[in-house]
């Protein structure tokens, strides 16, 4: 590739200025934090004095422990689940090819596009009919079906691109449809249902709407879901509150610099695809 | 007969099963009984049907049901508790005359600018200043530090940068310090600066994806069209006009979907900054359908502002769509 020197000096400022811009908010929340708890933060700068101690107090008085071993079981719920049921109908439309298959595929794009709010009213009717209202199904049960347009679609994806050849040659050996999925299907299907993992995780703890709509607890919602009502909580404690969401943020954070590269890879997929 | 039911397995191209059914392909159906079909064939329709179930039955209870649940209450007018009545279209007449509703509207057609023109603009900018840049632990840290909008919840965007545009926040500060203080005020609390604000954080959320995204759909382009263009003296404008736009129309027509539906459908950050005010100035669709329905129990109206909603996303992103697909 030819390219210049110029441009390649001005395409590192310009990448450089870019990446401080994306830092400088999450900076600015670590330096507010840091700030006495009792006055309004003033400015970004470290401070003379730093009160690491905040980080202790957001930490019991937002009951973290709480928050996290409730985001987990949300998440435990929803993505084993979603991943089972999305890998069946991916693969029963996309290699089996059952009749009527492509009204329900149709059925599932179109079900992509209904933005959650448009439907939150009767989710939010139907759940205080079940008598779920302020429990953990409420948030658990609504989010599979929601996020179902998208893992079917995306399993259906994977399995299309599966070489037929290889069904064909499993069933004329006589393998059952199941023995067939256990030995050939799953294995490949690994990548594809570590990446669905990968977005089903990352959008259910960063739910906001069906926590706040559903769960009056915060100790009973998602981590973002906490986050929404520890900022009511924490008005006049600023950095209180950004201590919390960055004790609320940390957990994702590690989990993604320990595994960037399949996230980044998942996010992609997921953005062609979706 | 039996070679042919083989065949039909997977090994049809996935063109040809949308074109409709071919002579002798579909002879594994259970209906089609003239063709005799094995009963393996037969058992593998009733299998997979067993599999979609499960999926279905979620997406039917908590996806189709209620939205035709919504459909029905954006016929009445209902407080969510006591009895409802049937008003018709009054409740889409409401939503397309009232004065803030539109507003909402109009609001989430100017977030676009900033959750889908911005974005991919820079994306496209920066994708091709740095698509020359050698892998490296530079680019793998500019990389995971781009991606860091995408990783954390909305609501922790929206509360980082309220600090960043509150009045002694960060963005005051630096325009103090380099003599710009005349300049500094409450960013989120003025009627003129809240919307540009609430957008930029949009901007922020969405430009390391749509960089990223872009960054790899160039180096999917053949790279002898560079050297090629190069060769013939082009500029980088040329070769931007002439070879990475091109290339990359997929790739844009996917960002500027999602970017749209996402600046349609804004709720976290707006919820978390400042909740649609000063004013109406700010006022989203998600957040009137919050309010209206949870806080004014105007539940019948809620309902038809959703559908409403529902009806412009499709509409923006279906030409979208099928002008992607029509081009490639």
């Amino acid at each position: 590739m030819i390219v210049n020197k110029a441009e390649a000096v001005i395409g590192r400022v310009v990448l450089v200025v870019v990446l401080v811009l994306t830092v400088l908010p999450l900076v600015g929340m670590v330096s507010g934090a840091l700030q006495p708890a009792d006055r309004i933060p003033n400015g970004i700068s470290w401070p003379s004095d730093p009160q690491w101690g905040n980080f202790a107090v957001a930490f019991r008085t937002a009951h973290v422990w709480q928050l996290l071993g409730s985001s987990v079981l949300i998440v435990l719920a929803v993505v084993p689940l979603s991943l089972l049921m999305a890998a069946l109908a991916g693969y029963a439309l996309g290699n089996l090819r059952i009749r009527g298959g492509r009204a329900v595929f149709i059925l599932f794009v179109l079900g992509l596009t209904i933005p959650f709010e448009a439907i939150i009213i009767p989710i939010y009717y139907q759940i205080t009919d079940m008598g779920l209202l302020n429990t953990r199904w409420a948030i658990i049960l609504p989010l599979i079906g929601l996020y179902m347009p998208f893992s079917v679609v995306w399993m259906r994806a994977h399995f299309l691109g599966v070489p037929g050849e290889l069904s064909e040659a499993a069933r004329i050996d006589g393998a059952s449809v199941f023995q067939e999925i256990r030995r050939i299907q799953l294995p490949l299907a690994a990548p594809a249902l570590s990446s669905l993992a990968i977005l089903l995780f990352l959008w259910t703890w960063n739910q906001f709407l069906l926590p706040l709509v559903l769960v009056d607890d915060p100790d009973r919602r998602t981590m973002a879901g906490a986050l929404g009502a520890f900022q009511g909580q924490y008005l006049n404690q600023l950095p209180l509150m950004f201590a919390g969401a960055l004790i609320i943020m940390l957990p994702t954070i590690v989990v993604f610099v320990v595994f960037q590269r399949q996230f980044i890879k998942a996010l992609l997929q997921g953005a062609v695809k979706g | 007969m039996s070679s042919d039911v083989r065949r039909h397995g997977a090994s049809e191209p996935p063109a040809a099963a949308a074109r409709g059914p071919h002579p002798g392909t579909r002879a594994a159906s259970p209906g089609n009984r003239l063709r005799r079909p094995t009963r393996g064939a037969a058992r593998r329709t009733t299998l997979g049907w067993l599999f979609v179930l499960p999926a279905l039955a979620f997406f039917t209870t908590f996806v189709i049901y209620p939205l035709v649940t919504a459909v029905q209450y954006s016929f009445y007018s209902w407080n969510g508790i006591g009895a409802s009545t049937w008003v018709g279209f009054a409740n889409y007449t409401r939503v397309f005359t009232d004065r803030d509703l539109l507003i909402s509207i109009i609001n989430a057609l100017i977030l676009i600018i900033f959750f889908t023109v911005i974005p991919v603009t820079s994306g496209l900018v920066l994708a091709t200043l740095i698509r020359s840049m050698r892998p490296g632990a530079f680019a793998t840290t500019a990389r995971t530090i781009l991606f860091l909008p995408q990783i954390i919840p909305l609501v922790a965007a929206g509360i980082a940068w309220s600090w960043m545009y509150a009045q002694t926040g960060t963005i005051n500060t630096i325009l103090d310090s380099v003599g710009l203080g005349f300049l500094s005020r409450s960013w989120l609390a003025g009627f003129g600066t809240a919307l540009p604000a609430v957008g930029l954080i949009g901007s922020w959320v969405l430009t390391g994806l749509c960089t990223i995204l872009l960054l790899t759909g160039i180096g999917k382009i053949d790279a002898s069209l560079y050297e090629a263009v190069r060769l013939d003296g082009a500029g980088w404008l040329r070769e931007f006009v002439t070879v990475t736009l091109p290339g990359l129309r997929q790739e844009i027509a996917v960002l500027v979907t999602i970017t749209v539906i996402a600046a349609l459908s804004s709720f976290d950050i707006i919820y978390t900054t400042t909740k649609g005010g000063p004013g109406t100035s700010t006022l989203v669709p998600g957040i009137s359908i919050f309010r209206l329905a949870f806080t004014q129990s105007e539940v019948g109206l809620a309902s038809a502002f959703g559908i409403v909603l529902l009806l412009l996303v499709l509409a923006v992103v279906l030409p979208i769509q099928l002008l992607a697909k029509e081009r490639s």
